[in-house]
C-alpha cells in the first residue's frame, strides 16, 4: 500500500515540479510531460522497480484519463454557439483531417517496411492521447508507443504550426486554430490559446471532433485501407 | 460534485453501449458524446458540470504520464523503427496542418461570403 502511494505521489510531484520548471524556462522542448516521462523512467530504472508494479500503483491516473475523455464532451458543448452556421467547414475539415492524418502516417510507415502493430500504434497520432490510447488498445497496438508518439507529435505541431500555416497562406484565425487542434491536439490547443481566444476555442473543438471521428473511423480504415 | 456524477454516469452508459455494439468504439468516447448531447439538450446544466470538467481537462496531461513511462519496456521497438516513426509522424503532422487549415479557410470564407 505504501509503495503504491509512493509512486503516485512521486508522479504527481514530479509533474508539478516539471510544470514549474517549464513556466520558468519557456522552452517548448522542456515540456513538463516529457520531463516527467524521462525522470520517472530514470528513477524507476535505477531503483530496480519494474513497469508492471508502477502501472499497478498508478491505476488511479488511468481512471482520471477515462474521465477526462468524457469531459471533452463539455469542451464541445462550450463551442456549440460557434458551431452554428459553420457546420460545413467544421465537419468537412474534420473528416479530411482525420483521413489525411491516419492514412498518410500509415502509408509512410509502410513504405519504411514497419510491421503492422507499429502502424496501428501510429495511426491515431493526431488524436488527443487519452482517446488515441483507447482506440489503439482494442486494435492490438502498443499503447506506450502511441502515448509517446502522439505526445511528441503535439509538441512538434505546436512548435511548427504557426509558421507553417502562414507559409501555406492560412490567415483566418478560425482556420489556424482549427488546424492546430486537428494536428497537434491538446498541446496545439495550449499554443492556440496563446494566439487568441478564437484560435483557442476552435482548436479545442477540433481536438474533440478529431478524437471522436478517428475513434469511429479508424477501426474501419484498419480493416479496409491498410 | 454533481458534475462528477454526470460524467461518471455518461461513462457508465457509454460502457454499456460500447458492449452492446461489440466494443467497436470505447465506452469513454461514447460517454463524451452522451455528455455533449445531454448538455446541448439542456437536460444537464452546464454550470453543474463545469468545475469537474475543467479540473479533468486541465489535468489530462498528468493522467497519461504512466503510459509514457511504459517506454521503459517498449523502447526497443521505437529504437528499431526510429527514423520510420519520426519521418511518418513528422510529414503526416505537416500534411494535417496544411490540409485542415486550407480546407477550413476555404469553406469558412465561402460561408461568410454567402452570408453577406
Amino acid at each position: 500500500m505504501n509503495s503504491e502511494l509512493l509512486y503516485l505521489t512521486l508522479t504527481v510531484g514530479l509533474y508539478c515540479l516539471a510544470k514549474a520548471l517549464h513556466r520558468r524556462t519557456r522552452i517548448a522542448l522542456l515540456h513538463p510531460v516529457l520531463v516527467t516521462f524521462l525522470v520517472l523512467i530514470l528513477l524507476l530504472r535505477s531503483a530496480g522497480v519494474d513497469y508492471a508494479a508502477y502501472r499497478e500503483a498508478t491505476q488511479l491516473l488511468d481512471f482520471g484519463l477515462g474521465l477526462s475523455v468524457v469531459a471533452l464532451g463539455y469542451l464541445m458543448y462550450e463551442q456549440l454557439d460557434r458551431m452554428r452556421g459553420r457546420l460545413l467547414p467544421i465537419l468537412v475539415s474534420t473528416a479530411v483531417g482525420c483521413a489525411v492524418g491516419v492514412l498518410s502516417v500509415v502509408y509512410i510507415a509502410r513504405a519504411f517496411g514497419v510491421e503492422r502493430t507499429v502502424m496501428t500504434s501510429l495511426a491515431p497520432k493526431s488524436v488527443t492521447v487519452p482517446i488515441a490510447v483507447s482506440i489503439v488498445e482494442p486494435l492490438g497496438g502498443i499503447v506506450p508507443l502511441t502515448a509517446v508518439v502522439v505526445f511528441c507529435v503535439g509538441v512538434f505541431g505546436s512548435i511548427v504550426g504557426e509558421r507553417l500555416l502562414r507559409l501555406c497562406g492560412v490567415h483566418d484565425p478560425m482556420a489556424c486554430g482549427f488546424a492546430l487542434g486537428s494536428a497537434a491536439h491538446g498541446v496545439g490547443t495550449a499554443r492556440a490559446i496563446e494566439m487568441g481566444a478564437v484560435e483557442g476555442a476552435l482548436s479545442g473543438l477540433a481536438m474533440a471532433l478529431m478524437g471522436l471521428t478517428t475513434a469511429l473511423l479508424l477501426p474501419l480504415m484498419e480493416r479496409w485501407c491498410y | 460534485m454533481t458534475g462528477l456524477f454526470w460524467i461518471l454516469l455518461c461513462w457508465l452508459l457509454g460502457n454499456l453501449l460500447s458492449r452492446l455494439c461489440g466494443g467497436y468504439v470505447s465506452g469513454n468516447v461514447i460517454g463524451m458524446l452522451l455528455l455533449f448531447v445531454l448538455l446541448s439538450l439542456k437536460w444537464v446544466r452546464a454550470e453543474a458540470v463545469r468545475p469537474a470538467a475543467r479540473f479533468l481537462l486541465s489535468s489530462m496531461a498528468l493522467f497519461f504520464v504512466p503510459f509514457g513511462v511504459g517506454l521503459m519496456v517498449s523502447y526497443r521497438i521505437i529504437a528499431e523503427h526510429f527514423w520510420a516513426i519520426v519521418a511518418a509522424a513528422g510529414i503526416s503532422t505537416i500534411a494535417v496542418l496544411a490540409v485542415t487549415g486550407r480546407t477550413f479557410q476555404w469553406l469558412n470564407g465561402k460561408n461568410d461570403a454567402g452570408r453577406k
